[in-house]
């Protein structure tokens, strides 16, 4: 029920940061997350970081597929 | 297909955004109008006129903000014209220039518009050969609204219509919903920063080299409002042909995507200025999308089955209807 | 062993949205049922709320802000849309924190934010409120039309009607409520919970670790989403939350009342409070006629059993709020089948 996008840290001031959400940037607020540096890769939501992201392992969405068909 | 309007209604705004709520509105106007060429509610008449073929158009340009990261609502109004002509297999030559200007309107500002439009009829090898001008009381008119008519002449041996044709494919020139999105973003103050400009320019001399490089053209539309679901939703419904299209060849910036992403923004509702679709022969395809250069791209093909329908192949390879544009896109977040 | 079909309940509506932007349901195999369930912020919210809010909009002085999820959401008579079409000064943002802004720079009006969202959100409107304290403003009010997840799934896998044996649980509530909430859930009723992601690949995942469980007789919280849930959630967050607001019941819209499920203004922050400062009485309303928009959040039926789905019932006219919400599950059948 919420729209949270990926995004690098680029610079932090107090609690702002400018984040880059890979070509569009923005200043959003790290009210709610605490301990974030510059380059770390966190979750927005409504102008908020509300979490940090680790690296997604790549993943073939075909072969999940079948995984799942599988475990049926 | 013939639907009945609400007479006690009000007019909305969703009247004016491209999609079905429109369509039910023109053809209101289509029914007490009706005559054979407007009937084919194409971007652009034809007219013949002692065995000239004549290719006519109007729009009207009412954008908010008036200056825009690439572009502003002069140079909109001269592209969007010409490229309406345009997609009618004509050549533009004139156009017509017709402002309503609000009062307490800055001379400076309007100096910029006009010095664009110069610029953009320049470029685009059309004469400004008449025009209006019209000012109104302070609250009557938003800041300036801008009416362009134009005409060229078709000297194409096909006809390039509102409909595709079995066989068709369809190739796009370039990246989708870069336009709207820069809009968006300056009218809303949403106060993303990015490089996102709207694609406005003028088409014809890319689609005079489409036109030389095939006979078999069936339809050129350039999806404006509504976006390019909208387009070819219009153009299944006119053709009585099903189209399939693919997710993954549809080509878009990744900062476009991305911001449509943050925004709950599906890039194939909103609007392009620069960009068009053409429906040619498969046989022709190859020679065509070159004719066009690297930035085309063959997005999908007319089908027999689903008629009047538009279905989207996704990226893993399930497949969806895909619908006109019912009510505008919103920035939200859920 | 449970007998087919498999009934998974995706209880986010931007997992319904997401699974039907993709065309994950035609790919999956035979013997399971997604349904869709009331994790929809804007489905949820209850008509009386909605009226309110629109009466408050239409009052001189007054600017009203809101996700642009909530415009055209009707309550008994207009939505937000048809208030701004009549002249009510109402804008749309991206963030309170904008909504805020705009109370600084109109300081001879008063700004109203429609507060709608699950605990995702809720957190960031404490923010504002904390922030908007520091700075002095008195011209900014919240309507507080917030809910939790975790009350609704009780309500939800405790209920007779609703046949669901797995629940694909929020990814971004779960960022902030973290898994550890949903133990309750599991234990109690015997269902598992896997927290999913939102790309195509964490859907099926999902989908998958909550048929290997079903098929298995557990019923544990898992988290697919691992990237971005941790099993404590965001501490930070909820300690802030619950320093504004406090738990309360909650009217959910085709569900009824239920108990804790809604947050409201502590004392010290009532001076924010939206419905304190402007006490309008809105009279109970009831569901439009035929409207089934409740047991579609519930999942007892599907938006194809709605007799006035897309006959009467469409995006651009929505009885129900299924319909109107981009990411209720009426409005993901009607446009992506």
């Amino acid at each position: 029920m919420c729209l949270a996008q990926p995004a690098k840290v680029k610079k932090i001031k107090g609690n702002k940061a400018i984040v880059d959400f890979g070509g569009v940037s923005r200043d959003i607020s790290l009210g709610i997350l605490s301990n974030v540096g510059v380059g770390d890769y966190v979750l927005i939501h409504a102008g908020f970081a509300i979490g940090r992201l680790s690296k997604k392992e790549a993943k073939d969405t075909l072969g999940a597929l079948k995984e799942l068909k599988d475990a049926l | 297909m013939r639907r009945i309007i609400d007479m006690d209604k009000k007019i909305t705004l969703a009247h004016g955004n491209g999609g079905s709520l429109m369509h039910e509105l023109i053809e209101v106007l289509r029914l007490s109008l009706s005559n054979n060429i407007l009937n084919e509610l194409a971007d652009a008449a034809e007219l013949h006129i002692r065995k000239n073929r004549i290719a006519f158009s109007t729009d009207s340009y009412v954008i908010k903000p008036l200056f825009f990261p690439g572009g502003d609502i002069g140079k909109l109004s001269v592209c969007g014209t010409v490229n309406d002509v345009s997609m009618k297999g004509a050549v533009p030559l004139f156009i017509s220039l017709s402002f309503i200007i609000e009062e307490g309107f800055e001379m400076v500002n309007l100096e910029k518009i006009v010095q664009s439009i110069k610029k953009a009829a320049n470029k685009a090898k059309v004469q400004v050969v008449t025009g209006d001008i019209k000012v109104v009381e302070k609250g009557a008119a938003d800041k300036i609204f801008i009416n362009t008519a134009g005409i060229g002449v078709i000297d194409y041996p096909g006809r390039v219509g509102a409909k595709a044709k079995p066989n068709d494919v369809i190739i796009i020139n370039g990246t989708i919903a870069d336009h709207g999105i820069a809009i968006l973003n300056a009218r809303e103050n949403l106060k993303f920063k990015s490089s996102i400009k709207s694609d406005c320019c003028n088409l014809n001399f890319v689609i005079k080299k489409c036109l030389r490089a095939s006979k078999n053209i069936h339809v050129m539309r350039d999806p404006t409002r509504g976006g390019l679901a909208t387009a070819l939703n219009e153009i299944a419904s006119a053709s009585n042909l099903g189209i399939e299209i693919y997710e993954k060849d549809i080509p878009i910036k990744p900062a476009v995507r991305n911001l449509c992403d943050v925004l709950g923004f599906d890039p194939l509702y909103v609007a392009n200025e620069g960009k068009f679709i053409c429906f040619v022969n498969k046989k022709d395809a190859k020679k065509v999308k070159k004719a066009i250069g690297p930035s085309a791209q063959i997005i999908g093909k007319v089908i027999s089955a689903h008629k009047k329908e538009v279905y989207l192949k996704t990226k893993i390879a399930s497949s969806r209807i895909l619908t006109m544009l019912e009510t505008d896109q919103l920035p939200r977040i859920c | 062993m449970p007998c087919k079909p498999l009934y998974i309940m995706e209880v986010c509506g931007t997992h319904t949205m997401a699974i039907a932007r993709s065309g994950i349901k035609r790919l999956l195999p035979k013997g399971i049922e997604l349904i869709s369930g009331p994790g929809c912020p804007v489905c949820v919210t209850d008509q009386g709320d909605i009226d309110r809010a629109v009466k408050i909009a239409s009052m001189k002085d007054v600017i009203m802000t809101t996700f642009g999820d909530m415009m055209r959401v009707p309550g008994t008579k207009s939505s937000f849309m048809d208030a701004k079409t009549n002249g009510s000064d109402i804008r749309v943002v991206y963030s309170c924190l904008d909504a805020l802004n705009i109370a600084k720079e109109n300081p001879k009006k008063k700004i109203v934010f429609m507060g709608v969202g699950f605990e995702t959100t809720s957190p960031t409107i404490a923010v504002t409120i904390l922030q908007a304290n520091k700075d002095g403003i008195k011209n900014f009010f919240v309507l507080s039309n917030f809910k939790l997840i975790p009350p609704a799934l009780i309500a939800l896998a405790g209920s007779k009607e609703i046949k669901i044996n797995g629940f694909m649980c929020p990814g971004h509530v779960s960022v902030i409520i973290g898994s550890d909430a949903y133990k309750d859930v599991s234990k109690r009723f015997k269902r598992p919970c896997v927290i999913t992601g939102f790309d195509d690949d964490d859907i099926i995942g999902g989908i998958k670790r909550l048929i290997e469980q079903i098929k298995s007789n557990t019923y544990k919280v898992e988290i697919e989403y691992k990237r971005a849930v941790k099993k404590s959630g965001n501490a930070k967050a909820r300690r802030i939350l619950y320093s504004v607001f406090q738990i309360r019941d909650s009217q959910w819209r085709g569900l009824g009342n239920i108990k804790k499920s809604g947050l409201k203004f502590k004392k010290q922050y009532k001076c924010f409070d939206a419905e304190e400062e402007f006490k309008v009485k809105i009279p109970k309303t009831k569901p439009p006629k035929g409207c089934i928009c409740g047991k579609v959040l519930q999942g007892i039926k599907k938006p194809s059993d709605c007799r006035l789905f897309k006959k009467v019932c469409t995006p651009r006219k929505p009885i129900g709020p299924c319909m109107v919400s981009s990411e209720g599950a009426c409005a993901a059948y009607y446009r992506y089948g």
